[in-house]
């Protein structure tokens, strides 16, 4: 103020005042600095009063920021300014908070896990096995068995749902299909569970527990969302690819398996990858109709069979004596099957970037 | 040109040729779409069949000796109690993510950003379930205690604080993590969507980020947001293992979120008795699941109805 006032005085002619056509702003380090500041504070406060824990001081300090950085910003560049700061703000700590459960659960599961992700978790089942040793080979075994069946049977069934109705689709019948196939997205997984015990049930008598009928359960669950992923892709595809072949005289069905499938491969094999990765991990149908053994079963036909999550919930919820092998196995095989789901996601995200089409 | 001119000829025609291939191939891909529609008559067929002894036994024959209604009631409060928990906590989360991921991160950093929140979609539920009763449920034991004293005068926080953080409070927490992608995935969809002229003329009005997300985006993503909750409000509906492990249930019907006392929910009941249960308990088990279908059926096609009712509206394309 006092330089501005200082040069008026200096200029031989005094200029009209001038309302200013811009307002003050913050200079650029001002968020950081009012950061850093709110940081020490908190930190020096909380380690003045004793109370010091790093949660407390993550989330008190992220407030004194918040709240300082509005009223600095209210001073100096006014009130919409300040909001839309404080939003700034807000918005980017929900992303932290949304954040932070997934870093928790990595951190927990890897640091309770690898206590026993060893050879022997891998290579013995739980066959004779009651406290020390043991693994999850025959959970291992049962998971893939089972999802590979589900697979078997859900991916042709969502693909040619989704040619149809891409392709082939239009009036009533396309509707109601894409209606009840969202409307299958939403189907609890206990319910497919209970659908698959019901319909075995019928054939098999109650008390029915099969690895297959696990497949046809976790199918329900899958199906719909090979659709969805397909019928995404297909609709990407370009219409002047169709009728390019379409001139060329190719009759309909060879322009689908030549030309629109080809086209969209990429994206529906990383669409399926993805669906296999989210039923993969479903515990509730098959704690119903797979079961639980503790030994090997590869016959996916006769008898129960244990599944990677069935065996952690049921190692963690009714461990035996003493407590701590037993939730040791839970941890390693959640470790187990957190690292197939990841591993599955990158390979989708792989397929689906290396094996795009070029399209420019 | 051209093409619609073929289009319009090819109409005029009396018949297409057809090969036999594409017969076949047509008829395969109808009767894959026909055949979905058959599972999901038959997963209500087949509940039903399965309940339908329960519906018709007397009532002291059923699990807990009164009516089927005494028995699923409790449970169909705790489980609307705690997926509105969690769609409570997670809807506001979620549009803020989603707008963080859309409006304020950095571009070249948005899509990564993205998977990352998908990511949290892929953990399966089970680990979520262990993931709860181990940390969560320790770790929210100071924040149950404080709300206790602090605001126990609200029947929700009435106490007594559950010593073992075993609680709705933490099951509704837990859900709200699960059911966040969801949310965020259809918010983060419509955000995308609106027009670039809207936002830009925003701008060029002179409104800051804020007043340019509450003037264009948020009103065109309204639809959306709603759509997304109910769509999440069915995933915590049917979530059944993350309720199994954590929650310690008696039963009772209460508001009380932080005490040992809590409703069990139709999934985590089912998950938690079937396995030991033989005869009319089945069937009683069964006709609970009937009734969650219905539910989440509802909620979900609401859900649709309401996306597809703003997809055919929408200006954008």
């Amino acid at each position: 103020m006092s330089i501005d006032t200082e040069r008026t005085q200096s200029l031989p002619i005094t200029a009209p005042p001038v309302p200013p056509l811009v307002r003050a702003e913050l200079p650029a380090w001002a968020p950081w600095g009012v950061l850093i500041a709110a940081f020490v504070l908190v930190g020096g406060l909380l380690a003045a009063t004793g109370g010091f824990s790093v949660a407390m001081l993550v989330v008190a300090s992220a407030v004194v920021y918040a709240v300082a950085t509005y009223l600095l910003s209210r001073v100096v560049e006014g009130r919409r300014k300040a909001t839309d700061r404080l939003v700034t703000i807000v918005v980017t700590l929900a992303f932290l908070i949304a954040l932070t459960p997934l870093v928790s659960v990595v951190i927990t599961v890897v640091g309770n896990g690898l206590a026993r992700f060893d050879v022997e978790f891998f290579t013995s089942s739980m066959r004779g096995v009651i406290g020390e040793g043991g693994g999850g080979y025959h959970a291992i075994v049962g998971t893939l068995t089972i999802t590979a069946l589900a697979a078997v049977m859900s991916i042709p069934v969502g693909l040619l749902t989704a040619v149809y109705l891409v392709e082939y689709g239009k009036g009533r019948l396309a509707r109601a299909i894409t209606f009840f196939v969202d409307v299958m997205t939403g189907i609890p997984s206990i319910v497919a569970g209970l659908f698959a015990f019901a319909l075995f049930a019928l054939f098999f008598g109650p008390g029915v527990r099969l690895g297959f009928a696990g497949s046809v359960a976790l199918s329900v669950l899958m199906i719909p969302v090979v659709v969805r992923a397909t019928e995404e892709m297909l609709k990407i595809v370009p219409n002047e690819l169709r009728e390019a072949a379409y001139a060329l005289g190719t009759p309909k069905w060879r322009t689908i398996t030549k030309v629109v499938i080809p086209t969209s491969i990429a994206g529906i094999a990383s669409g399926i990858t993805l669906a296999i990765a989210r039923v993969i991990g479903e515990t509730a149908p098959l704690l119903i109709v797979a079961g639980l053994t503790t030994g090997l079963n590869f016959n996916p036909f006769e008898g129960r069979m244990a599944t990677l999550p069935v065996f952690a919930y049921t190692s963690y919820a009714a461990p035996g004596v003493p407590r701590e092998p037993y939730l040791d196995r839970a941890w390693t095989a959640a470790l187990v099957l957190i690292i197939i789901v990841l591993v599955l996601n990158l390979v989708a995200r792989l397929i689906a970037r290396l094996f795009a089409p070029k399209t420019r | 040109m051209t093409t619609t001119t073929e289009k319009v000829t090819t109409q005029a025609l009396p018949k297409p040729v057809q090969q036999l291939g594409d017969r076949i191939f047509a008829g395969t891909a109808k009767a894959a779409g026909v055949l979905i529609l058959v599972v999901l008559a038959g997963v209500a067929a087949f509940l039903i069949v399965q309940a339908m002894p329960a519906l018709l036994a007397s009532p002291a024959d059923l699990p807990g000796g009164r009516s089927l209604t005494a028995y699923i009631g409790p449970l169909v409060f705790g489980t609307v109690l705690a997926a509105v928990i969690a769609l409570v906590l997670a809807t506001p989360l979620a549009v803020a993510v989603a707008l963080f991921v859309t409006h304020y991160a950095p571009r070249r950093l948005a899509q990564g950003l993205g998977y990352l929140i998908d990511l949290l979609a892929a953990v399966p539920s089970i680990v979520y379930g262990l993931w709860g009763v181990a940390v969560l449920a320790p770790a929210t034991l100071g924040v149950s205690t404080w709300l206790n004293t602090y605001l126990g005068w609200l029947p929700f926080f009435a106490g007594p604080v559950s010593v073992t953080g075993r609680t709705m409070l933490v099951v509704g927490v837990t859900l709200a993590v699960m059911i966040l992608p969801i949310i965020t995935a259809v918010a983060r969809e419509v955000f995308f969507q609106t027009p670039k002229l809207h936002e830009e003329a925003a701008l060029a009005l002179g409104a800051t980020r804020w007043e340019m997300i509450r003037m264009a985006v948020l009103p065109f993503g309204r639809s959306g947001i709603i759509s997304g909750a109910m769509l999440g409000l069915g995933r915590a509906l049917g979530e059944t293992m993350a309720v199994a492990i954590i929650l310690s249930a008696s039963g009772a019907v209460t508001f009380n979120l932080i005490s040992s006392d809590n409703p069990s929910t139709i999934a985590g009941n089912i998950a938690l008795q079937f396995p030991d249960s033989t005869g009319l308990a089945v069937n009683t088990l069964i006709a609970s699941g009937l009734v969650l279908f219905v539910i989440t059926l509802l909620v979900n096609a609401v859900a649709r109805f309401i996306i597809n009712r703003r997809r055919e509206f929408s200006g954008a394309n």
